[in-house]
Parts: structure tokens; C-alpha cells; sequence
């Protein structure tokens, strides 16, 4: 069946997979490894010696700093993982893929960065919340409390809850997809069984394996953020990911050395979390199965969903206000406490950096389309080439996909970026496409992958009866029934390809100001206004093709009802 | 005798001739090029002054600036340093830096910059470059021309005057006004520059013998010269904002809380940029700035050009462009940045002295005697000693 040309395809995008995914990220994480292990030329260090790992381990705050990280990236995720499992129980039945779809898409468009300053303005003791309160408390000033970068990390976990459960909801809904809930649901309630409990036992267990990677992803991102960390999380000591960045930017370049085996520490603590979950589900599989076998009915699980579901949604109306918080900031001049809104108003901030924001607006849609077209192609070859092999996926091929996800990236963009130096495309557009699609792949390949699968196989068959040939089926047939999935993965694209913090930052020398390392440099700086603007833009942008992503089909296909390729 | 100085007449003559035309040639040479300017991004008026500099540039050499935004200087070194590393020893993506003080000692330490280059720009005879002046030691490490100077650096703090009516007037005294405020100071984290400088303050004025702060640090010397600050840090810290567990990332973040009205007391390293910050909205109208007795640290800020800069004719251009007497009072002027100035009065011809009487004031601008002394920063080695100490002392385990 399959011809020397398939084989040719499959070839050609495994070899692209190997060279510029598989290859940097090694290189990068050698490079990193061999710094840990005081081999650095730059520095005059270059013999073989632990010492970094001492000098890191020796410093004060280390340990605290690596509990905190996975104190706040285990709870956020576990949490998440839980809500998110609730309130796919109570909503699952009521609400279509793509209108929760729609619901979610604001959340998954919010950059961390911008959601984060948002989320800090209404928490904070000077906040929105607070200012709301203040009348009621009879509050002269803003009380001493700690509600943002508090030492336990609850605002950090609260900020990273934001991003993961629509997220999580997303996958699982696709998921949910390829089995049939309503049936077994039916089934169990036949039995006696509460709603709750027929999640837990029958539908999670199937889902599970479907979602297993994104919650890998969700939990790597988790315990290595450094945006979030700085603008939600503690600071003496902060989370470990920026203890490494601020080792890293110290002007005390010999610390370059411990900062790099806290960045291989990284990679591991990020590894052992994995193993945790690996143990968990090991022992779940044991005791599942004993209490599946007990037989308990568990009908009073029902305030728990309903708990579930009110955290989601109050999730959801957190991170509402935040991205509302700053648009306001956007528009405002004077807005002190305890004013709920702004005192004056102006449009100043947007029109005195307006020279600063179109420009990185251009580059963040020169690199936004360059790098989700080229996402985008790799991801059609793959599953073509999949589906012309006549075969499913291989679990190394999926570890692939995702790895850039799952390699905490501090560990080994440093080290990518003296490789890039080395073959002389640092500092360029070119390395920042390269680096940024990196991370835009695997998310592009996520959100295709089950719609590509559902398409019903029928209709290639019924072309190739036709005599179509294999490009013919794919550019006719396959890709126009396709296009809304197809729509959305660019949506998602563009959306992570704005998201880009670090690689942008590192691959592009600095030279390439995107909306995002604007945002995250005005952070840093004390005026929100301006902040606000950028990240307006930041959260703006991705909204925008994702609203496309949902008219255009529509528009398109409006007198073909069956037109919805692979979506429910 | 009369020959002689003759010949030194004839030598001296010649060699402005030579340096005339080798200001030429790097004029010359940088003609179309763009300078990378890796600075500091997190103020919007620098900001808006460097995109001037790069226009006016652009006009008169022919030479375009473009600013790389740093979140911190670091973030530059780290590069020349990755640089190095690739062995990337031509063509560097930095071409110039902002630099401070412990970042330049570092470069210059790793062989790092290019140089020395500052005798080389004409404009160097409006600046005090003798031994020992502000200009030619950077945190007490000569700088030997490997760094040009561009805008005067002093430590002030700020508050909001509606709120507070006397601000503490020595850094002794912050122990007793925080008992009375519990809550409403605090300072950035020491692993900025700014959290550093706040601790260095207070142990300039608290040491018993402020001169050995001028030497490297040795062991026993820390121990004796830090204990009365270590004292005076316990006896303050419960009364800070929330109780010193949490501290605004750097000055930005606190200057925000000021105006959130979290804290009465912020601390800058501008002591213009209290009136800038009033100007754009970011502090109420009644902040002021105020400084303990027997004065302040001050130091200078500095550009520096790295040893494999792409465009080094050109990062001459613009650190030379820097130092233009026009150029500086521009920058004086409180509605563009409202940093003091670095050349030296004295050398300036009458117009560029009326240029700076003419410059405007504003209520929240303090005038240069206001400031009391300058006080020198101790030596590099005692800031990193100070921070790692203080880490070790009140970093949570």
C-alpha cells in the first residue's frame, strides 16, 4: 500500500522533528549540563568539578525555594485536575464543544504575563477587591496583608488555576469526545450510581489516558514559571525557576555556574514529578480497582461537584476581572486608592507609545504567522503521513512531539542560544521563528491531532474511488472538511506564538520587542498604564484570530450543515 | 628650556591635530550604522530621551540608535558573555550598554569591553576626569576609559507629603518612625541594585569607621563594620511592610506601592524622578524627596561598549553624542528627564552655562545644594559580601 513517495514524507518530517526540535533542545540541555559541571570556556572554568552544585546548595533560601516550586506547581495542578473533572461532570451534558470552546477561548488567549499583572491589581491589598471593601471596612489605607506574593504561593496558585482549568477543560471535552459518556452515564445512574461517583469510576479512567500528556505539560509549565512566579509568587525566596533566573542575571558572572546546575536541578525536579504522577497512577490502578469492586453507590457526591463547579467559575470571573483591570489601566491617568475607578482619564498611554506598540505589534504578527504556518505545515505532513502509513502513533513519537514542553525551558535556552550563536543565526527573526515553533508545534499538533483522526474515512475512500490521487484527497477533500479544527489550531498557534517570553528574549538578543517581552519589560517598570496597553494588545490579539477562527467557517460553510470536520 | 617647551607646544598641537582626525575617521566609519543601545527599558521618559538621542544622531552623523529594553542590565552581560562562549568575537549583537557599577566591574574583570576609549571623544573636556573623581571610579574600581559617563546617579528617598509631615532625618532614625508606622516602609529586594544601595546607606552612616569600606572586604573587617547594621535592620524589620517578609521586586514596584498608597516611603537613585514621575501621573502631586543628614551615596552613570561590538565607530558617535553640552542640558530639563548633569561647570563656555540657568523647575525638583554631600560607594567586594549577607540572614528556610 504504501509507496516509496509516503515514505519519503514521513521521512522528511521525522528528519525535521530530529534536526530542529530533538537537536537543539539536546544540544542545549549539554550545554547547560556541561556548565553545572564547571565546564564553561567563557569563564576560564574547564575542568570537571561539582563545585556549582555545592555553591548552589550552600546558598541560603535553595531548598525552601525548590519546596515552594513544588508546593505551588503540585497544588495548582492536582487542584486544576480536580475542579476541572467536577465541572466536566455537572456541564459536560449541557454545554456543545464549541460553545465551551468559545467560553474558554479568552483564558487560553491571556498570556500568563498579562494575566498575571491583571490578577495582581485585583488582589492586592491596594486592589480592586480591596478598594470594594475599603467603604464597607471603613479602610483609611490599604491593609498591611500579604493576598499577593504572600510567602505559601496562594496567589501564584490561584494565577496558575486561571490558565490550567480552561485549558484542562478544553482537552478533556476533546476527550470526551471518543466516548460514550451519555450511555455509561445512563448505565450507572441505572445502578444507583451518584453522577459524581460514574465520573470517578467509569469515564475518568478512559479519559485519563487522553489527557495524561496535556496534564504533564500543565504540571512542567507549572513548576518552571518564571513570569508568573516574579509578578504573583513570593520573593525571599521566590520560586526556584526565578532563585535560577535572578542567579542567572547576577552581575556576578561566576554564578552562571550554580545557576546552571540549578537549571539541570530544574529538568529534574520536573522528571520527579513526572515519576510522581507515574506512582500515582500505579497506585490508583491498585486501589481503583478495590473500590470499584467495593461497590459504594457514593450518592452524596453531589455538594462536591457543585463546589467544583463554583471554583471554576470563580476562577473564571477572577481572571475576567484581571483582564478587565487592565484594560481600564489602559485608559487611565490618576487612578489612586481607593478609587474603583479611574480618576482621570486618557488616552495618552496609548498614543504616547504608539510608535513602541505598532512596532512590536508588526513583529509579533511577522513571527505569530511564520511560525503557525510553519507549525501548521509540519503538523498536516505528520498526520498525512500517518494516515497514508495506515497506522496509529507510537508513544516515542508522541513523547517527541511534546517534548519542548516537558524540559523546563531555563534548562536549556542558554545553552540553545550559544548554539545558534555558533552557526550564526542568533539575534535574527530566523532564530526567534525557530526557537518560538519549537513551543507552537506541539500545541498546533494537540489541537489537530483528534479532530484529523474523527474525520470519517469514508470520504477519502469515496474520493479515491473517484481516481482523486493521495494530494488531490488531501488539498480537496481532507483540508476544506478540516477547516474549522484546522481554524482553531491556528487560533491556538497564535496564541502561544504571542505568548513567548523567554525564547523571544534569548533567541532574538533582545532586538526583537514583541508585544509580550514589552509587556514583561513594562512590568518591571512601575506604570501600568502603559503595561495595560501592551497587554490589551498581548490578550487582543489572539482574541481576534480566535473570533475568526469561529465566524470564518461559519461564514464559509453556512449552507453545509456537515461541514465541521471532526467537531462535535 | 625654551626648547623644550617648544617641542611639548609642537607635541601638543600635534596630538589634538591626530585626534581631530581620528575623531574624523570613527565619524567616518560610523556613518550608517545602528547602534544597538542595550538599556535599561523599564522607564518610559529614558525611553523616550534615547529614541531623541537616536533621532538627533540619525541628522547629524548619520548614525541611528536603537534601544534593546532590558528587564535588567545582566540580561546584556549574560549575552556578550554567550557571546564569548560561541566565540562570537566580531560582529556582537551589543553595541552599547547602561551599565552599573557591579556589572562593569564584572565585564571589565572577564575582559569583556572594549577600550580604553573615553580619551578618544572629543567632548571629554567638558568632564572632571582627574584621579579620584566621580567620573573616573566606578564603585571604586578605576575606570581607565573603559566606560564614558553620561547622567549623575544620587540616592533620595521619596514620600508623599499629604501623608507624612516629617520623614525621618537620619537612617537611624527610620527604627523609631517605622514603630510609630508599622507597615508603611520598606525597601527593594538587596538582589536589585536599589535593595543593595538602602542597605550600603545605612551601613555608611552606621559603621564606626566608614574609611575601611573604601578597601576590599576582608572577614574580620565585615563582621566589625556590619554588626551596629545588622542591629539597626533587626530592630527595623518588624515594623516594615509586611513585617520585611515580602519585599517590591526593585524601585519600580515601590514607587507603585507609594502611589497605591500601600507605603509612605519609596527610595530612587534620580532625584529628579520624583518631579518625572508626578509629570506622568505615576506619584500624587504632593510627593517630595527628602535625604538623611551628612548626605547620600552617589555615583555616575556609565556606557560602555563590549569588546566584539559590531558597531563600535558608531557606539562612539553616540556615547560622544551623550556628552554634548546641548545634549546634557536637554536632559537636565525636568520635562524630558531631569537627570543632573555630568560635565563639570567650570569648563562649560558662557552659552551652555546659560542653557542650564534657563532650565525650568518644578515644585518636587530638589536643587543640587538641597542634596547635602555626595557620599563615595564602598568597594565592590562589600556589596556583594553585604547582600549575600543579608540573604543568609533573613531568607526564609
Amino acid at each position: 500500500m504504501t509507496t516509496s513517495a509516503d515514505k519519503a514524507l514521513r521521512g522528511c518530517v521525522l528528519a525535521v522533528l530530529l534536526f530542529g526540535v530533538i537537536g537543539p533542545i539536546g544540544a542545549g540541555l549539554l550545554q547547560t549540563g556541561a556548565a553545572s559541571v564547571g565546564v564553561m570556556p567563557a569563564l576560564g572554568a574547564d575542568a570537571f568539578d561539582l563545585a556549582p552544585y555545592r555553591t548552589l546548595f550552600a546558598m541560603p533560601g535553595t531548598w525552601a525555594s525548590i519546596r515552594l516550586s513544588l508546593v505551588t506547581g503540585g497544588v495548582a495542578t492536582l487542584l486544576s485536575l480536580i475542579v476541572a473533572v467536577g465541572f466536566c461532570a455537572v456541564t459536560h451534558d449541557r454545554m456543545s464543544r464549541n460553545a465551551a470552546a468559545r467560553w474558554l477561548t479568552p483564558f487560553l488567549a491571556a498570556p500568563h504575563a498579562a494575566l498575571a499583572i491583571g490578577l495582581a491589581f485585583v488582589l492586592a491589598p491596594s486592589g480592586w477587591i480591596a478598594r470594594l471593601l475599603a467603604p464597607l471596612l471603613g479602610l483609611e489605607r490599604p491593609p498591611d496583608l500579604a493576598l499577593v506574593n504572600d510567602p505559601l504561593g496562594i496567589a501564584l496558585i490561584l494565577g496558575l488555576m486561571i490558565k490550567e482549568v480552561p485549558f484542562l477543560l478544553l482537552v478533556m471535552l476533546a476527550a470526551l469526545t471518543q466516548i460514550p459518556v451519555r450511555a455509561q452515564m445512563a448505565a450507572g445512574r441505572a445502578l444507583g450510581y451518584g453522577r459524581g461517583l460514574v465520573w470517578v469510576k467509569i469515564v475518568a479512567p478512559q479519559v485519563w489516558p487522553l489527557i495524561r500528556l496535556p496534564l504533564l505539560v500543565v504540571l512542567a509549565y507549572a513548576l518552571s514559571t518564571v513570569e508568573m512566579g516574579i509578578i504573583l509568587g513570593p520573593s525571599n525566596p521566590p520560586v526556584f525557576a526565578v532563585f535560577l533566573t535572578r542567579l542567572f542575571g547576577s552581575p556576578d558572572l561566576n554564578l552562571i555556574l550554580p545557576a546552571s546546575a540549578g537549571a539541570v536541578l530544574q529538568a529534574l525536579l520536573v522528571g520527579a514529578a513526572f515519576a510522581g504522577i507515574w506512582v500515582g497512577q500505579f497506585l490508583m490502578r491498585r486501589i481503583g480497582l478495590w473500590w470499584l469492586r467495593a461497590g459504594g453507590r457514593g450518592s452524596s457526591t453531589e455538594p462536591l461537584l457543585r463546589l467544583a463547579t463554583a471554583v471554576v467559575l470563580l476562577l473564571f470571573l477572577l481572571g475576567a476581572l484581571a483582564m478587565s483591570a487592565l484594560a481600564f489601566w489602559s485608559v487611565a491617568w490618576r487612578w489612586p486608592w481607593p478609587a474603583l475607578l479611574p480618576e482621570t482619564w486618557s488616552l495618552r498611554a496609548w498614543a504616547g507609545s504608539f510608535g513602541g506598540w505598532t512596532h512590536a505589534l508588526m513583529n509579533t504578527l511577522i513571527l505569530a504567522g511564520a511560525t503557525t504556518a510553519l507549525s501548521l505545515a509540519l503538523a498536516i505532513a505528520w498526520l498525512e503521513g500517518e494516515d497514508r502509513g495506515g497506522r496509529g502513533r507510537a508513544r516515542w513519537a508522541e513523547v517527541l512531539i511534546y517534548l519542548p514542553l516537558l524540559v523546563p525551558q531555563i534548562a536549556f535556552l542558554y545553552g540553545l542560544n550559544v548554539l545558534f550563536l555558533r552557526i550564526g543565526i542568533s539575534g535574527g527573526l530566523l532564530a526567534a521563528i525557530w526557537a518560538q515553533t519549537l513551543f507552537v508545534f506541539p500545541y498546533v499538533m494537540i489541537a489537530m491531532s483528534d479532530p484529523w483522526r474523527a474525520l470519517d474515512p469514508q470520504l477519502e475512500r469515496a474520493a479515491a474511488s473517484l481516481g482523486a490521487g493521495p494530494w488531490r484527497r488531501l488539498f480537496t477533500v481532507k483540508l476544506p472538511v478540516l477547516l474549522s479544527p484546522l481554524l482553531a489550531a491556528m487560533a491556538i498557534g497564535v496564541a502561544v506564538s504571542v505568548a513567548q517570553y523567554l525564547p523571544t528574549l534569548f533567541m532574538g538578543a533582545g532586538r526583537i520587542a514583541t508585544l509580550t517581552t514589552e509587556a514583561v519589560t513594562l512590568s518591571s517598570g512601575s506604570d501600568r498604564r502603559v503595561a495595560g496597553v501592551y497587554a490589551t494588545l498581548q490578550a487582543g490579539l489572539p482574541f481576534a484570530v480566535y473570533g475568526l477562527a469561529f465566524v470564518l467557517p461559519a461564514l464559509l460553510y453556512r449552507n453545509r450543515a456537515a461541514m465541521k470536520g471532526g467537531q462535535q | 628650556m625654551r626648547k623644550s617647551l617648544r617641542a611639548a607646544l609642537v607635541f601638543t598641537v600635534l596630538a589634538t591635530c591626530a585626534q581631530a582626525g581620528d575623531w574624523q575617521a570613527t565619524l567616518d566609519a560610523a556613518k550608517g550604522q545602528t547602534v544597538y543601545f542595550n538599556a535599561w527599558g523599564g522607564d518610559e521618559r529614558t525611553n523616550a530621551f534615547i529614541s531623541w538621542v537616536g533621532e538627533q544622531t540619525q541628522d547629524r552623523y548619520d548614525v541611528s540608535v536603537q534601544q534593546v529594553k532590558l528587564t535588567d542590565t545582566a540580561e546584556a552581560v549574560t549575552r556578550v558573555l554567550s557571546e564569548k562562549a560561541a566565540k562570537q568575537d566580531r560582529g556582537g549583537s551589543v553595541d552599547l550598554i547602561w551599565i552599573n557599577g557591579p556589572n562593569f566591574v564584572a565585564m571589565k574583570d572577564q575582559g569583556l569591553l572594549y577600550g580604553p576609549f573615553v580619551a578618544d571623544l572629543p567632548n571629554t573636556q567638558y568632564l572632571d576626569l582627574s584621579p579620584g573623581a566621580p567620573n573616573a571610579v566606578d564603585f571604586t574600581t578605576p575606570v581607565e576609559g573603559m566606560e564614558s559617563p553620561w547622567r549623575l546617579a544620587k540616592f533620595v528617598f521619596n514620600y508623599d507629603s499629604a501623608r507624612i509631615q516629617t520623614p525621618p532625618a537620619t537612617m537611624a532614625g527610620f527604627v523609631d518612625w517605622a514603630a510609630r508606622h508599622p507597615g508603611r516602609m520598606t525597601h527593594p529586594n538587596p538582589s536589585n541594585f536599589m535593595g543593595a544601595t538602602f542597605l550600603k546607606q545605612a551601613l555608611l552612616e552606621l559603621t564606626p569607621d566608614p574609611k575601611v569600606l573604601q578597601h576590599p572586604v576582608t572577614e574580620d573587617g565585615f563582621a566589625q563594620a556590619t554588626a551596629p547594621l545588622w542591629t539597626w535592620y533587626d530592630a527595623l524589620r518588624p515594623n516594615m511592610w509586611r513585617k520585611g517578609e515580602t519585599l517590591p521586586e526593585n524601585q519600580s514596584v515601590q514607587q507603585q506601592l507609594l502611589n497605591d498608597g500601600e507605603i509612605d516611603i519609596a527610595m530612587s537613585f534620580d532625584p529628579a524622578s520624583t518631579a518625572g514621575a508626578i509629570a506622568q501621573g505615576l506619584l500624587p502631586e504632593t510627593a517630595r524627596v527628602f535625604v538623611p543628614e551628612g548626605g547620600t551615596i552617589g555615583n555616575v552613570s556609565f556606557v560602555a561598549i563590549p569588546y566584539n561590538a559590531a558597531h563600535q565607530p558608531g557606539a562612539m558617535v553616540v556615547a560622544n553624542f551623550l556628552l554634548d553640552p546641548a545634549t546634557q542640558a536637554h536632559m537636565q530639563n525636568i520635562d524630558v528627564l531631569g537627570s543632573f548633569s555630568v560635565l563639570d561647570p567650570a569648563r562649560l563656555d558662557d552659552q551652555a552655562r546659560a542653557a542650564f540657568a534657563a532650565l525650568p523647575t518644578a515644585p518636587a525638583l530638589p536643587k543640587l545644594e538641597q542634596l547635602g554631600p555626595t557620599l563615595l560607594e564602598p568597594h565592590a567586594s562589600w556589596t556583594t559580601r553585604l547582600t549575600q549577607e543579608w540573604a543568609r540572614r533573613y531568607t526564609r528556610e
